[in-house]
Parts: structure tokens; sequence; C-alpha cells
């Protein structure tokens, strides 16, 4: 029996590599674009980017306040600013200026946080962002993004490029299990279905699509045949495939790398209850903060994992039975 | 510049703000007066900005971070001409172009909107950085508030425009010694202001804020030698009589009668020093 998982192995390019020479290949047409970094732009993995374009590479230091502040100020002289840095730093710490710097006064600011919840790893709980897409989120017209793997890069900076308005780039630096060939396809605001079944359907973005693959083949071993959607777009969410999966599934698993208050999980229930709600697990962090250790190690502690995710599904769909059985 | 001139432009510019905060019947009125007399030089003698174009790429920009102070500088903007006077009794009405803080989406000569301290410099900083990378003239000055400057980000700035020798920005301290509920000295001291922008390397001027010689001085001394700011010491309060007083002036109530009189006096004063 084919899987799901057939041929998805670790990548051999870092993240970060996709990351920024993508950005370089727009910011060869393009003179606008501008990256501002606040010190981490080697981990962020920027570096590249100031060898080709010294002229418009800005570390600021350690000031992400500063750096937010005047990235929205650039902007307003037409500039397209990308302001890098941790994603705890990016988003958390320098959320006012953000939110009334940049968004308020309908500014064009790029932000892009690196180490998305667990993948921050070894660098523990001060550096692990499990609230970055709740804050995002809570900004009117925000855009938030999280790919899945190394082939979408590419898409999702071409359309902060050319699209105006505060975005959100949640970026992993590491390899990652690599779910896209190259020249995959991907539209902003539109889920990727990577598998079609009508028992259940899971909708997970990052690294979390891979635990969802992984979970639709233990579940198809048991019979059970799973949707997967790659929910990259996490606003604007892809709110017709949610109600689709609603209509056609009968219940949902989200799996999300990120607190499920204020998640993917949050987005997908509100779009649920304003459309067809049936019954939801949310699989994602719950009311913790981050800790230290390996990703592995983390994955299993917070519980962001294909088991998990098996479990969920299963709960999910008892749940769907009892509804049908009162019907 | 011509002295009598721009003591007349800061005249009118205080009279229209007291009876556009009258109009709202209370405001930001200690914070307001002690920058009207900066804001008639700057749109007077300095800047280089154009009403029927306020948006042009090459002018000055002028980022009022200390934004709860708007009012002076819409009644500035009316008086330049921007707008018209009769919109400044729409103060903070539902629905008005002049919010009660500073909004650039709203106001036409509004280049930026502040109002959550402490951001105001880096936008400017970003916008002269903007100017540079691009190549587009035009310089970037910024008012920010001595309470103002208690928030951290002003140092983050400051450290980065000393660093990165922004050449076409220059920051000013309304340094009126009062912030919010009271006396700065008392809540979280200054100490030297000149001595400890240059201690981060920018070059620092201080001025009589209310003297509008020394005012364009300073500022034109300033412009020529950036990175630099300008401490300005003036009085919260001052030239409007009901709020040159030692106490809450932050803002205050306005009534009808209050304004009358303090309108009088402007004139009066103004007629005694020219
Ligand atoms: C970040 C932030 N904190 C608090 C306030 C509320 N606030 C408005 S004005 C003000 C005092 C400002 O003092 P100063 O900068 O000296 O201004 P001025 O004396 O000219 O009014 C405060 C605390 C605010 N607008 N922004
Ligand atoms: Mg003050």
């Amino acid at each position: 029996m084919s899987r799901l998982t057939d041929g998805i192995a670790l990548d051999t390019k870092e993240m970060r590599a996709a990351y920024c020479e993508a950005l370089i290949r727009e910011a060869r047409n393009n003179g606008r674009i501008i990256v501002v970094d606040a010190d981490v732009s080697h981990s962020v993995g920027t570096e590249p980017f100031y060898k080709e374009f010294p002229g418009r590479s800005i570390n600021c230091g350690i000031m992400e306040a500063h750096a937010v502040g005047m990235s929205a100020g650039m902007s307003e002289t037409g500039l397209i600013p990308f302001f890098h840095a941790f994603g705890v730093f990016a988003t958390r710490r320098a959320f006012d200026q953000i939110f009334l710097s940049c968004a308020y006064q309908k500014l064009n600011v790029k932000i892009v946080g690196a180490d998305p919840g667990v993948t921050a790893a070894t660098n523990g709980g001060t550096h692990m962002p499990f609230e970055d897409i709740g804050l995002m989120r809570l900004i009117p017209n925000s855009v938030i993004i999280e790919p899945a793997d190394a082939a979408m890069y590419g898409a999702a900076v071409s359309y902060m490029v050319n699209n105006y308005g505060v975005h959100y780039l949640r970026t992993s630096r590491r390899k990652t299990m690599r779910i896209y060939p190259d020249g995959a396809e991907f539209v902003i605001g539109k889920a990727n279905k990577l598998a079609d079944g009508g028992d259940v359907c899971i909708i997970a973005s990052g690294i979390m699509v891979y635990e969802a693959l992984k979970a639709a083949d233990m579940l198809a071993d048991k019979g059970i045949y799973a949707r997967v959607l790659d929910m990259h777009t996490i606003k604007p969410l892809d709110t017709a495939a949610v109600e689709a999966a609603a209509r056609e599934c009968g219940a949902i698993v989200t799996a999300e790398n990120h607190n499920v208050t204020g998640g993917l999980g949050a987005a997908v229930c509100e779009a649920l209850a304003e459309t067809l709600p049936v019954p939801v697990e949310r699989v994602g962090v719950k009311e913790s903060f981050g800790e230290v250790g390996g990703q592995d190690y983390l994955q299993k502690r917070f519980g962001l994992t294909a088991e998990e995710i098996v479990k969920a599904a299963e709960k999910c769909i008892s749940r769907k039975k009892i509804q049908e059985s009162k019907k | 510049m011509d002295r009598k001139t721009t003591m007349k432009a800061a005249a009118e510019i205080r009279k229209l703000c007291i009876e556009e905060l009258a109009a709202a019947g209370y405001g930001h009125i200690g914070g307001s007066m002690s920058i009207c007399d900066i804001l008639a030089v700057l749109y007077t003698d300095i800047l280089d900005t154009d009403p029927k174009d306020p948006r042009r790429p090459d002018r000055d920009y002028l980022i009022l971070s200390k934004g709860h102070c708007g009012p002076a500088l819409y009644a500035t903007l009316a008086y330049k001409g921007y707008f018209d006077v009769e919109e400044l009794k729409t103060l903070n009405r539902g629905g008005t172009s002049l919010p009660s803080h500073c909004d650039r989406l709203k106001t036409p000569g509004i280049d930026l909107s502040t109002g959550s301290l402490g951001q105001g410099l880096s936008l400017g900083v970003g916008v002269a950085m903007g100017k540079k990378i691009q190549g587009v003239g035009g310089r970037v000055f910024v008012i920010v508030g001595d309470g103002e400057l208690q928030e951290g980000q002003n140092w983050e700035a400051v450290q980065f425009i000393a660093h990165n020798s922004i050449s076409n920005l220059v920051i000013i301290v309304d340094n009126n010694k009062r912030q919010l509920d009271g006396y700065t000295k008392d809540i979280c001291r200054t100490f030297d202001y000149k001595a400890k922008f240059e201690s981060f390397g920018i070059h620092a001027f201080e001025a009589n804020g209310h003297d509008v010689c020394d005012i364009y001085d300073k500022l034109t001394a300033a412009a020529g030698t950036c990175p630099a700011a300008v401490i300005m010491n003036t009085e919260k309060g001052h030239g409007c009589s009901f709020s040159e007083i030692p106490g809450f002036n932050h803002y205050m109530v306005i009534s009808r009668e209050m304004a009358d009189q303090a309108i009088a006096e402007v004139d009066r004063r103004l007629e005694a020093s020219l």
C-alpha cells in the first residue's frame, strides 16, 4: 500500500537558506526591498543578502522596537522593509510598534519571525513562540503565512513583496521534512489538499503538516480515511476549504506548533462556528510556556505528534457519530 | 527670518489652538501651548513643505511624536492653509479629520501617526533612511516630549542615529519640565539632556523655546550639524493665561470665557513685545 509519507525525507537545504534565496531573487528585480535585522542575521540567515545588497541591508543591533518603527518610516517613503528576529521578539516584544507604527497607519512592513514553537528547541522557553500567530491575528488586515517546507518561500516572499500591508512570515531556520517537490504551486490564502479522505479532516500548518500526513497513514491502517489540508496561510483563512471539510468529512482535527488559543485551531473553530459547526479537536500547545530540549522531546512533551493527531481524530469521529445518532 | 512675522504666526497659532480646544470643551492644553512658538518657526522659516501638495516626496517631514499635542499642530496646519480653520472646531467629534492624536490617514499635512509615546523618533529615522537610500531630498524633524524621553525606544533610536550618522534628521525636545502626573524631576530625573545626548554621540543645542529667534538659530545650526538634537526650554501651558499655572495643566476643561480671556491676553502680549 502506498503511504502519504513515502518519499518524504529531511531536506538537504536549510529553511533559512531557501528564504534568503527567495528574497534575493525578488530583490534583484525590485530595488525597494530592504532587509532589517536586530543582531540575529546570522541565525535568521539573511547574511547573503548583505553581501549582494550592502546598501539595502540594515542591522540595527538589539533594538526590535526601533527596528520595527524605523521599518514603518521607511515604508512611508515607498520602501518594502523585511524585518527579521526570533519569533518571540519579532512579534511580542515589538507588538505595539507593529500595531501602531505599522498597521494602524496602513504602512507596508513585513515581519519575519524565526524559530516557530518547539523548533526554538535548545534556546528554550524564553525563545519559544507559542503566541506569535495569536498576536498577529489580532491586527486588522494582517496576513500570516507559515510554510511547511522550503518549497513555499518563493510564493510566500513574492506575495509579501507584491501585496501591500503588514504580513507575518513564521519561518523555521532549520532543515525540515520536505513535503513538496521543487516548483510546487502555492496560492496564498488557499489551503493545499495533500490527502483526500472523507472520515475526518486534519488541518495543519508548519511542522505539523508532516505529522498530519503520518497520522493519516496510521489512520488508514485502521480503515479511517483522512483528508489533510496544509493551511499555510493562517490569515486570511481559507474558509471555503474549512467549510467544505466540515460538510464532506463532518469532523475536523487541527494541528499546530502554537498555543491552541489564538492560533490555527482557534481560527478554524471561529470559521466553523459561523458556518457549519462540526466536532473539532485541537492538537497544539495548551496553557503552557515553552521549555528547553531537543525538538523531538518537545514535540512529545507538548503533544505535537502524529500519535496525538490519531487520538484526536478517533475522538472527533466518535463525537461525530454520537451527533449523527441523535439526529 | 523676520522676528515680527514669526511672532505673529505664533500668536495666531496659539489663538487658533485655544479656540479649537475650547470648541471641544477640553484637551491637552499644556503640551500644546509649549510647542506653539517652535511650530511657528518650523512652518514659517524652516520646513520646505507645500500645503497644496502635502505628500510631495522630497518635502521636509515633521513628526510630532508627542501625538497628544496634535491640536497645536492642527492649528498650525490650518493657519498655513492645509485645511479650513473652521475644521478646527470639529476636534475629537465623531467622524472628524482632527482626532485627539495625530493620524496621517485623516489629516492633510500630518506625516505620520503618533500617540503611543516613544515611537515617533524611530518613524523619523525610517523616513530619513528611506530618503537617503532612494536619493530623495528633504529633512526630518521630530518633536519629542521630556516625559516621553523616558521611553526606552527613544534611546534605541538615538544610538542608531549616532552610529549611522543620520545626517538629515533633527531631534527637537520640548523640555517643558512636566509630564502627565507632575514635574518630570519628581517622577524620573532627566539630569542634563545636553550632556546626555552628547554622550550618545549626538550634537546637542539648547534654546529658549519661546524665543522665535533663538529657536530659529539653534534649529538652523542643528540642521547643519546632524545628527543633532535641540533641547527647547519651554514652559508647559506657556502663553495661555489660564494654563500658566503651577498645578495640573496637562489637560484642562476650557470654558468659552476662559478662552476669550486667554485669546485677548495673547493679543495684548504680542503687541507689547513687537
Ligand atoms: C506609551 C504611552 N504611555 C502613556 C501615555 C499617556 N500619556 C499621554 S501624554 C503623557 C505625558 C507626556 O509627557 P511629555 O512627553 O512631557 O509631554 P507634554 O509635557 O508635552 O505633554 C502620558 C503619560 C501615552 N500616550 N503613551
Ligand atoms: Mg513634558
